[in-house]
């Protein structure tokens, strides 16, 4: 058997074991020598792991420097660790989630991590994964490997469970809410002044007003959108097919996501109003200056509710399961909540957030997904093929 | 008839071993995914094939992808071969520089192509601002399309003529002039048959890559399904919504259309070689 024991301050040595000197030391044959000394033991396998995951933090955070030097350590130590314990320890969790989450989830990732170290587990990996809705469940089906979606809404995460198996078909009474830790709405984006005099609906299907709004093919967002609009119609007495026909015969730019159709109205100067989740457009606000861009808030909305579920078949270990659903299960919690209010979500819990967060949002009358029938009857009839989307472009 | 096939057609050493591993490589790397496309359309049938395929958006989004790469790609060939033709005939400062220029769009991805071309062409960008009084808009409309075709087909035919140039002998122009042929009549008659077959090549090629592109053009395209929806988003749209089969159909129809014109255009290179002769 090979020991490796420590002969002066910084000396190693390594040779066959022969005795065992009592004080500790012990005595090794390297060879041309008999050498004692203390053994040098292995790390023990919790501090690998946490080192594994210092250093994954320290590349994926850009510190380049750092984290060579770590690769070069890391490398060293790995000699030494058994591989097997490694791999048992380093948690990794895959988010898969929509466009405009990008903001929150970076900063929730960091407030999770740091709670579930005080509660005296090793960090988590997280990496995060964004695209439009469609894309991003179409990906998990085609088996990326996430290990908790975030979506915009259900339809998508019930395409999974459908499809995959991996996600059971209850999935959404996992949660409190729907399991949807924050709701949003859609509201209405326009050049600062509002010079086109835009308020509600009817407004948009007006002569030579542009819109943007992404395609419901492939945005979860957009489907939001679409269904607003074909709210506002049902209850005002308006022919709903035929109000969002015309509506979206003013759309010149049909994205493929809600961060598209942002950035088409925001930084390509195109068309006069963004239809946009309302964290979006706060965002757009806060980002781009309150003297670029009025909010107008519409007469009649949607509750949005993007759901987050864990992928079951997606999950290796007890501890990344664990991982997962605390990661889940963190997001009801009030300082998540808080946080997904200063980001502009609706959340539920505001006992811990700013005033001004939980006081930003204005009232407005929501319709649900319930009042269509659900997700698995309006996905088909109005987004599936031929379907009531599709006849817009079909006449 | 079996030792006919077997036999080595050379009597350079090393055809079996060589043949097989090109085989195995293209086998791998071409023909089995291609097959696996046909084979998808194959157990649809033909009859449900059709059908999918029979709507107005789908036909508008493949003449769309068509006609843009047709256009992008004949722009290639006249302003590819100028290009090629000033980098081997004239020596100036920064030759180089534009020489190793001209593959640029071959190393960029063609997303980043995409965004920065809508930066520069959108309403509110550099060169959209420029157009903008005169009525032009080229972001958004299918102009950007070819666009953003010409700048990811361009490198294709340069580089395909650029080294048919270098062979060209200036003498032969001289004997021409010397011959009394004008200008003209000297590009015409002697400059340009010679370049032909390399020019067809390099044309297929551009065209070829045209029609397929996806990542420039999506930026740069409104996507109105019927006015500038590319073959290509619609695929995506169609595995978007999990139907595999009309995805695939709308890609074997990409599939049979490119075959069916680079087959032509391999049958024009075959007659003007007859024409002029091997060159």
């Amino acid at each position: 058997m090979y020991r490796t024991i420590q002969i002066g301050g910084h000396t190693l040595a390594q040779g066959t074991f022969l005795r065992s000197l009592g004080d500790g030391r012990i005595e090794i044959d390297a060879g041309d020598a008999r050498l004692s000394g203390r053994p040098v033991t292995a790390p023990k396998a919790h501090e690998v792991g946490r080192f594994h995951n210092a250093l994954r933090q320290a590349l994926s955070g850009g510190h380049l420097r750092g984290g060579l030097m770590a690769t070069v350590a890391a490398l060293c130590l790995a000699v030494g660790a058994n591989a097997p314990a490694l791999a048992q320890e380093s948690v990794a969790i895959l988010n898969v989630s929509y466009d405009p989450t990008r903001e929150f989830y970076r900063e929730y990732n960091e407030l999770f991590n740091a709670w579930w170290t005080a509660q005296g587990n090793a960090p988590v990996t997280i990496q995060q994964s964004h695209g439009g809705a469609g894309a991003q469940a179409r990906a998990v089906i085609d088996g990326l490997e996430a290990t908790v979606v975030t979506l915009a809404l259900s339809a998508d995460i019930d395409q999974i469970a459908e499809r995959t198996g991996r996600i059971p078909a209850d999935w959404q009474s996992r949660l409190p809410h729907n399991s949807s830790p924050y709701t949003s709405t859609i509201v209405f984006l326009v050049r600062e002044g509002n010079p086109r005099g835009i308020e509600d609906w009817d407004d948009l299907v007006a002569d030579g007003v542009q819109v943007i709004t992404p395609n419901p093919k492939t945005s979860g967002g957009a489907r939001w959108n679409f269904l607003a609009a074909w709210a506002y119609a049902e209850r005002n007495d308006i022919n709903p097919s035929e109000f969002v026909g015309a509506l979206y015969r003013n759309v010149p730019v049909l994205d493929t996501g809600a961060r598209g159709s942002t950035t088409t109205f925001t930084q390509r100067g195109i068309g006069d109003v963004l239809l946009a989740w309302e964290n979006e457009a706060f965002l757009a606000l806060a980002e781009l200056g309150e003297d670029a861009f009025d909010i107008v808030v519409p007469s009649v909305s949607i509750l949005a509710e993007p759901p987050v579920t864990l992928v079951d078949g997606n999950i290796t270990t007890e501890g990344q399961r664990a991982a997962a659903e605390a990661y889940l299960a963190h997001l009801y919690s009030p300082e998540a909540q808080a946080l997904a209010l200063r980001h502009y979500y609706r959340a539920w819990d505001t006992s811990l957030a700013a005033p001004e967060d939980a006081a930003r949002f204005p009232e407005i009358e929501l319709v649900t997904i319930a009042d269509f029938g659900g997700w698995p009857v309006v996905q088909p009839e109005y987004f599936g093929e031929g379907g009531i989307f599709d006849q817009i472009y079909e006449e | 008839m079996r030792a006919s096939i077997l036999r080595s057609p050379s009597p350079l050493p090393g055809f079996g071993l060589s043949f097989g591993i090109m085989m195995t490589v293209l086998s791998i790397v071409v023909l089995l995914p291609i097959a696996a496309l046909l084979g998808r359309g194959l157990m649809i049938g033909p009859e449900d094939l059709w059908d999918m395929l029979n709507s107005r958006r789908i036909w508008s989004a493949l003449t769309l992808s068509f006609r843009a790469a047709l256009i992008a790609s004949l722009f290639n060939l006249v302003f590819g071969l100028m290009l090629a033709w000033v980098l081997v005939r004239y020596r100036f400062w920064g030759r180089r520089f534009i020489d190793a220029a001209v593959d640029l769009p071959f190393a960029l991805p063609t997303a980043v192509a995409g965004i920065a071309l809508t930066a520069l062409y959108a309403p509110n960008g550099v060169f959209g601002q420029a157009l903008a009084p005169l009525g032009i808009q080229v972001a958004y409309t299918e102009v950007g399309i070819w666009v953003a075709l010409v700048f990811i087909g361009l490198p294709f035919v340069v580089r395909t003529v650029q080294p048919v140039i270098e062979e060209l002998e200036p003498d032969l122009e001289e004997v021409s002039a010397t011959l009394g042929a004008r200008r003209i009549y000297t590009l015409r008659r002697v400059i340009l048959p010679t370049l032909t077959p390399a020019l067809l090549t390099g044309f297929a090629l551009a065209l070829a890559r045209s029609v397929g592109e996806y990542g420039s053009v999506i930026f740069i395209a409104g996507n109105i399904p019927n006015v500038t929806e590319i073959a290509p988003l619609l695929i995506v749209i169609r595995l978007e919504e999990y139907n595999y089969d009309a995805a695939a159909a709308i890609g074997i129809a990409m599939l049979v259309i490119s075959f069916a014109m680079l087959l032509a255009i391999n049958a024009i290179q075959v007659w003007s070689r007859r024409r002029i002769g091997n060159v």
